[in-house]
């Protein structure tokens, strides 16, 4: 499978701060990776690295086969939703609206967007909000607004999707729900997933690989192998205890 | 529509109406996009920082119309190139721009020798002086303002939404949102001969916020704004006319009450909507 995302060596500075040092790894097509580490770790700042939101000082970093310089080539076959907090919760947008808000590219500035409303319509029907579509995004529950949000990321048809704490504030069904639709379009659309959170036990249950960083690079590998390692008690700067019964797994603080 | 025949006879009144409706509608589509990007203190601080650049056209005998909409627009889009790439929050950048301004204007003001009667119409407005000039001043400011938003509305309107998702998208967040600013900039200073540099900051704040107050969706919330700004605008005028009240205080007590009214319409509406909704 090739790697999406490669990153080697990766630094990024932040008003004369580094924030991030060493970060290697890579993210394989089709697969689900999950970005891990506690508050503070740099997790957003990854992301938007890979974004190219945010200049790399040190190290290389390819994104579909892109350097990161280059990132305008392929900016539309990236999806990406931010964290909830970053917009108004108010705004007067409908669902419609907020869709096709991810339509807009440099591309489209001083043009008519053709055949809106019919990709809009196909991009809610991913995430079963078509009948949503006229309504008020203020109207919608947090889980209603999270997969709104989703069919934005998705309406330019990208084969990548980067995705920031997409389940921050939302209760648990509605987390779960929003995991197995993310396991959807992974499975059915061969969508690369990346995911940052820090709820580790869901992204764990749900990725194919984890990232561990904590301003550095801790560990990556399988969630299996990563939930095991010291290297995740020293990312958090905690003793993780992840006792397995029957596949199940309990989580406890020392 | 005889008190407004009555009131059309004289040549200022009819030069006053029509800026009322200029500065109205070009406030009021301003006024969208300040409320939707929460820039209301911009117009105050805008506004007040104007002053310092008025006063020193008065000063270098220079037209104060010109180094006021300078000083304002340099100032709008200062505030966001500061915020942008001194990660300073824009409030705190506004803050220390509105008190500058501030004290530049009452410092050069204190050097002044004698009586400026211009001064005094950009401090509180003078909206029955307008002339033909100002006039086709104003009219070009509306239609540069006009032309900007309705060419780049939907990539304005994202910004506003999430700027991060719009600069992820890859728009040319930077100097579209500069181009909004240097907008608002140019807005307060035109409206300043209207209402003055202590009131201009209410018509670029209210017709949005009643908007927003009632609407929940981006067309009726744009419309809204354009009717509370033209209606502000318009009835202000009226209530100058026929009591003694300045102009731009009435057009902003006008505003006021149309916003309180709205406030006080709010829950009938959101009641109205929820037996609307199918079960």
């Amino acid at each position: 499978m090739e790697d999406l995302i490669k990153a080697e060596g990766l630094g990024v500075s932040l008003a004369g701060k580094a924030v991030l040092e060493g970060i290697t790894f890579s993210a394989r097509s089709g697969e689900m990776t999950g970005i891990i580490g506690p508050n503070g770790a740099g997790k957003t700042t990854l992301l938007r690295a890979i974004l190219g939101l945010v200049p790399v000082r040190t190290g290389n970093l390819t994104v579909i086969g892109v350097p990161i310089a280059r990132l305008k080539e392929i900016r539309p076959k990236i999806g990406y939703m931010p964290q909830r907090q970053s917009f108004e919760r108010r705004f007067p947008l409908l669902a419609a609206d907020v869709v096709a808000t991810g339509l807009l590219a440099p591309g489209t500035i001083l043009r008519r967007l053709n055949d809106k409303d019919k990709i809009v319509t196909e991009a809610l029907q991913f995430v079963g909000m078509e009948y949503y579509r006229r309504r008020p995004f203020q109207d919608l529950s947090g889980g209603e607004q999270q997969r709104i949000l989703l069919a934005r990321s998705l309406v330019r048809r990208p084969v990548m999707l980067l995705l920031d704490e997409p389940n921050a504030g939302l209760d648990f069904p509605a987390q779960q729900m929003f995991i197995e639709l993310l396991q959807k379009l992974k499975v059915e659309n061969g969508l690369t997933i990346i995911l940052v959170s820090h709820d580790l036990i869901s992204v764990a249950s749900a990725a194919d690989q984890l990232v561990c960083i904590n301003r550095t690079m801790h560990i990556h590998g399988r969630p299996a192998d990563v939930m095991r390692s010291p290297h995740l008690d020293e990312a958090y700067r905690c003793q993780f205890d992840f006792l397995s019964t029957g596949g199940d797994k309990e989580r406890c603080w020392h | 529509m005889l008190a407004l025949s009555d009131m059309l006879a004289y040549g200022f009144m009819q030069r006053a109406l029509l800026a009322a409706l200029l500065v109205g509608t070009l406030c009021s589509t301003v006024s969208f996009f300040v409320v939707l990007k929460r820039l209301s203190f911009l117009g105050a601080g805008i506004s007040h920082t104007a002053l310092g650049g008025i006063a020193l056209g008065l000063v270098a005998n220079i037209d104060p119309v010109l180094t006021g909409t300078i000083f304002a627009v340099g100032t709008s889009m200062s505030t966001g190139y500061i915020a942008r790439i001194g990660k300073i929050s824009e409030d705190t950048i506004i803050g220390i721009f509105y008190a500058s301004g501030m004290a530049l204007g009452i410092a050069l003001i204190s050097t002044f020798k004698g009586y400026y009667p211009e001064l005094f119409g950009l401090l509180f407005g003078n909206i029955l002086s307008v002339s033909v000039r100002d006039l086709i001043l104003m009219s070009l400011a509306l239609g540069i303002i006009l032309l900007f938003v309705s060419l780049f509305f939907k990539e304005l309107l994202a910004i506003c939404f999430d700027e991060e998702m719009a600069e992820a998208g890859g728009l040319p967040v930077g100097p579209l949102y500069m181009g909004l600013l240097a907008a608002i900039g140019l807005t307060i200073m035109v409206s300043i001969q209207l209402v003055g540099v202590v009131l201009v900051a209410a018509l670029i704040v209210i017709p949005g916020a009643t908007a927003y107050r009632l609407s929940k969706n981006y067309r009726s919330m744009l419309v809204l704004s354009l009717t509370v700004g033209l209606a502000g605008s318009f009835g202000g005028l009226m209530v100058s006319y026929y009591y003694p009240v300045p102009p731009g205080a009435a057009i902003v007590l006008v505003l006021a009450v149309v916003f309180a009214g709205a406030m006080a319409v709010k829950p009938l509406l959101e009641r109205y909507r929820r037996n609307r909704l199918p079960l």
